[in-house]
């Protein structure tokens, strides 16, 4: 069980408050990802959760219980964290073992339990070595290891993956979600990047300045933003803003589009511009066209094949019914 | 890179290094050269240097006149119980100023650090009027406390500049992992911090072996360390120089070969986190 209620939640450092009062339930076996810019909250309320910091205000109850005022190391989270936080004089074996030696489990029962994590995670000939002695992928899959070995109703993940390169991160996060599907376990991973948000979250919860802006399913955050700040956030490339005249004649006072929902057309389309940077993915191109009398830039995702160059003159055609609508405080009109 | 230094600068610099460390050794290296002479000869005018009957005889007096066991045993007792229960209190203090700061932590740093500044003669009465009272005149028990208190300062400022090398998350990891506030300082922090520890309990090995001002006033007899054993051999009158530094090579042998041996890892802890 793992369901984590968060209820008027407030953390203030100072007289700075860092999280005004804040709802949010997550149900047992979800996996939720806290998704925002650095410095909106979202780490903190993690720590919240973990007990790693006081709460100002509000109640946290876990499975229904008030756990408040329960130390971390009582509240049965395990937390993964974005330095791995290994036990640098400890072998991986003891690493692993340190969490179930606290809870005085048995030593077989130990054992067993971290030859089935190295197992999993591929650690079984690296058990004792030192961290220092590993990888950045390997360290995370101990640090991983030694959270799962203690059958936590919660795993909290606090960017677990930024400090790997590129190649690893992805494969790392096809391990994450593969576990969790495995375990079934609630899981909480903090993230600034939204490619792991979406690719892995069952709900995402978008965070600004400790305020949550929106939650819900990585498509639900797609298709109906419920701001601007959503609606730029979530999407990759970034959604398309225009402003003035073109969004006012739509009865709007901006108009977002997806760079997925504008087509390269002819020349006498309803948008000309000219092309500034072209992005040849191979499996896509990204076009940037300035001069389009709508945004500075608009950002247009075609086919890898359709070939335009720097300077080229190009006719774009928006898919209408894909304008998201939003009025000047930057809420979404229905 | 290598710096390009040059050959004279370097000379320099080495002819430099040399004379400052024979300055500060010489005094060391004419005690005991000065135990090996006889009375006449420690005293000759102008100084005899190696040139003399090299004699034993001074060694043989000592040890026939005072019981050296004892006093040593003393010092033993006195700085490593110091030492040992200093660090007992020191552990937690400085975890708590590095890991849990307040806004006064840093001026609670400041203030045990200025007690250091104070003359100790300034607390010589009250102290030994105190230790009257409780009945710890010339007790070892009252020389450990007197020497924790004093060293605590350092100990405490020396551990809590280790401990902030340590990444908070660690601790943190710890504590998920359900360690509690013992276990976490147990297992996870002192190991990661034994350089750090084993240099600051060398250094106050040393310092409370070698304090005098109150292991001199507060013993007679009883619970003496070596330093009153060296006082004892400190006479106005007569010609005891010979005698006086037989005793003190006895006295400090035992810490000379002690930090002879840990030098490596004293220099290793106390340049800790100097660079990164």
């Amino acid at each position: 069980m793992g369901q984590i209620t968060l209820e008027k939640v407030t953390k203030s450092f100072g007289d700075v408050e860092v999280i005004p009062p804040l709802d949010l339930t997550i149900q047992d076996g979800e996996f939720t990802v806290f998704v925002g810019p650095s410095g909106c909250g979202k780490s903190t309320l993690l720590r919240l959760i973990a007990g790693l910091e006081d709460i100002s205000g509000g109640t946290i109850s876990i499975d229904g219980q008030d756990a408040t005022s329960i130390p971390p190391a009582k509240r049965g989270l395990a937390m993964v964290f974005q330095s791995y936080a290994l036990y640098p004089h400890m072998s991986v074996r003891k690493n692993i073992a340190f969490p179930m030696r606290m809870a005085g489990l048995p030593k077989d029962e130990q054992d067993r339990r971290i030859a089935q994590a190295a197992e999993a995670l591929n650690l079984t000939d690296y058990l004792d070595r030192r961290p220092g002695q590993l990888s950045g992928g390997q360290r995370q899959r101990v640090a991983i290891g030694r959270a799962i070995v203690r059958e936590p109703s919660a795993f909290l993940f606090d960017e677990p993956l930024s400090n790997l390169d590129a190649a690893l991160r992805v494969g790392m996060r096809l391990e994450i979600s593969e576990l969790h599907k495995r375990l079934a376990t609630t899981m909480i991973y903090v993230t600034h990047d939204q490619v792991e948000a979406m690719t892995m979250a069952d709900r995402i919860v978008v965070l600004r300045a400790g305020h949550i802006e929106q939650v819900g399913s990585p498509l639900e955050l797609y298709r109906s933003p419920r701001n601007t700040f959503v609606a730029g956030f979530i999407g990759s490339p970034r959604m398309n803003f225009i402003e003035g005249a073109a969004a006012q004649a739509l009865g709007a006072h901006t108009i977002g589009i997806r760079p997925e929902h504008i087509d390269v057309a002819a020349q006498d389309a309803p948008w000309q511009g000219t092309v500034g940077v072209a992005e040849h993915l191979g499996s896509d191109t990204f076009f940037h066209v300035h001069g389009t009398g709508l945004a500075e830039t608009l950002t247009v995702r075609a086919p890898g094949e359709v070939s335009f160059r720097h300077g080229d003159r190009i006719g774009l055609a928006p898919r209408t019914q894909e304008f998201h609508r939003f009025d000047a405080e930057g809420l979404r009109i229905a | 890179m290598a710096r390009a230094v040059s050959t004279r600068r370097k000379l320099i610099y080495t002819l430099a290094a040399w004379t400052a460390g024979l300055l500060i050794f010489f005094p060391i290296l004419w005690t005991v050269l000065t135990s090996f002479k006889t009375e006449a000869d420690a005293i000759a005018d102008p100084p005899v240097f190696l040139f003399f009957d090299w004699t034993l005889e001074n060694y043989a007096i000592v040890q026939e006149r005072s019981d050296y066991m004892r006093f040593l045993w003393n010092s033993v007792i006195i700085a490593g119980g110091s030492t040992l229960l200093g660090v007992l209190i020191a552990v937690p203090a400085a975890w708590s100023m590095a890991f849990v700061p307040s806004r006064r932590t840093k001026d609670i740093l400041l203030w045990m650090l200025s007690t250091k500044m104070l003359p100790a003669v300034g607390v010589l009465y009250p102290i030994y009027l105190i230790f009257i009272e409780m009945g710890l005149l010339d007790s070892r028990i009252g020389l450990t406390l007197v020497l924790m208190l004093i060293n605590l300062p350092i100990i405490v400022w020396m551990l809590y500049t280790y401990f902030r090398e340590i990444p908070a998350e660690i601790l943190e990891a710890a504590r998920m992992d359900g360690a509690t506030l013992r276990e976490e300082i147990l297992y996870v922090l002192t190991p990661m911090a034994v350089p750090g520890i084993a240099s600051t309990v060398l250094l106050n090995i040393i310092l409370a072996w070698n304090e005098a001002f109150w292991t001199l006033n507060l013993t007679a007899a009883k619970a003496a360390p070596l330093t009153a054993f060296i006082a004892s051999y400190s006479s106005p009158e007569g010609l005891f120089y010979a005698k006086l530094s037989a005793a003190s090579t006895m006295a400090i042998a035992p810490i000379l070969i002690l930090g002879w041996f840990s030098q490596k890892q004293l220099v290793r802890g106390l340049t800790f986190g100097a660079v990164k």
